[in-house]
């Protein structure tokens, strides 16, 4: 490398292959690609923070809604009986199976949560104008951390399964819940797509200052 | 050129670029390591894991019916198989792809990944970068089988009439795909693009 070496934070090492770019600042609507292996650096779309935390916030609540309605409820030969997403994460409660239990509730109810949480307290301060709060970095890298294990939108998938094979023996009702949990895959999915890690991070820093 | 040989180091969770020799980010307070020396021990391991779970939840069944009449046990080729008695293909083809073809297709691609990696491959190196997003993006997806045993379970209690619980398998085969998953996520991407540049440069 020359002499001239450029200021560190003005660096970006793509993180699948490691060749090192230097940032530059991207006009609207673009976004910048590794020279090598074609990995999205950075993209403009992703500073709509304000967007970002609007579709978090809503995502939150809907998942409270969520866990709190009946989710479905099925009737077969005057039986019947209702279940909610809890109900769902109970089913492996007895014996051997009890660790699944937990890991089921953190992957779709306590993970998705936390990801949104962390994303509300690391990003809300920067729509005030505020310094953000201590730790906030660490949130929002937990946030990014977290995206793999977080399983709602499978889950959704998975009950859809479930449906089509109960409906041939019984009549399934579905509950305002099961429409909260759709409405927080969705709004997820759209959120994270607004996510650019550099310009949050970048964000992130100008405001420490 | 890259991180490395520039003597810096790039953190692996918010991209901040440190000198070498730095041992937290500045930044996000994350670990710092150039290259996983220790990568493909990792990948090895929970890839083995991986597929010693996956063998029981085969055999052992997944979901425990009982009815007035019958009781019953279904592996995942069972429920694949029934779902087409009834006429839904298209849920059949989901469910098979998720529960067979994403997990054994993972192991094979995981595998071919680290064996090019350890033999120095410098052959088609977009295509197995390409490989290593599938596996990341796609393995959450195996998932689906065991939220379907979660909820069967869970709605179909109808007493005497007919219940549906869990079978062993759902635990064997939950195991497999976190086991897949953190032997996806022990890959270090940048192992596949190095070769070629300790030969070039």
């Amino acid at each position: 490398m020359t002499d001239a070496q450029p200021h560190l934070d003005d660096l970006v090492a793509c993180p699948q292959c490691d060749t090192l770019h230097q940032a530059q600042n991207l006009p609207e609507g673009s976004r910048a690609c590794c020279q090598r292996c074609g990995q999205v650096l950075m993209s403009t779309q992703g500073t709509a923070v304000a967007r970002i935390i609007a579709l978090a916030l809503t995502a939150f609540v809907l998942m409270i809604a969520a866990i709190s309605f009946p989710f479905l409820s099925l009737n077969a030969g005057g039986a019947q009986n209702a279940t909610s997403v809890i109900d769902a994460v109970l089913a492996f409660k007895d014996g051997l199976a009890f660790p699944l239990a937990v890991a089921v509730a953190f992957f779709i109810v306590v993970l998705p949560l936390m990801r949104l949480a962390a994303l509300i307290y690391a990003l809300g301060p920067l729509v005030a104008d505020r310094r953000p709060h201590p730790g906030a970095r660490f949130a929002f890298g937990l946030a990014e951390r977290l995206r793999p294990w977080s399983m709602a939108e499978i889950f959704i998938v998975g009950v859809t399964v479930a449906l089509i094979k109960v409906a041939g023996m019984a009549t399934v009702t579905i509950g305002p819940a099961f429409w909260a949990f759709a409405g927080v895959v969705v709004i997820t999915i759209l959120k994270d797509q607004l996510i650019c890690r550099y310009s949050i991070w970048e964000a992130l820093d100008q405001a420490r200052i | 050129m890259t991180a490395r040989d520039a003597g810096l180091v790039a953190c692996q969770t918010c991209g901040q670029v440190h000198h070498k020799g730095t041992e937290r980010c500045k930044r996000c307070k994350g670990p710092l390591i150039s290259r996983d020396q220790q990568s493909l021990q990792k990948v090895w391991a929970w890839l083995i894991a991986g597929l010693i779970a996956y063998i029981p939840a085969n055999i052992y069944p997944m979901l425990l019916t009982a009815t007035l009449l019958e009781r019953s046990e279904s592996t995942i080729i069972g429920g694949v198989v029934d779902l087409m008695h009834y006429g839904a293909y298209g849920i059949a083809f989901v469910v098979f792809f998720a529960s067979v073809v994403i997990p054994v297709g993972k192991f094979l691609v995981i595998i071919y990944l680290a064996l090019s990696v350890q033999n120095a491959s410098q052959a088609n190196q977009h295509g197995r970068h390409k490989a290593y997003h599938m596996v990341e993006f796609i393995g959450r997806w195996s998932m689906i089988d065991v939220f379907v045993v979660a909820i069967l379970s869970a709605l179909v209690q109808l007493d005497t009439l007919a219940t549906i619980n869990p079978g062993i398998a759902a635990v064997s085969f939950a195991l497999s795909v976190i086991f897949t998953m953190l032997a996806a996520q022990s890959f270090d991407p940048r192992l596949i693009w190095d070769v070629d540049r300790t030969s070039h440069d």
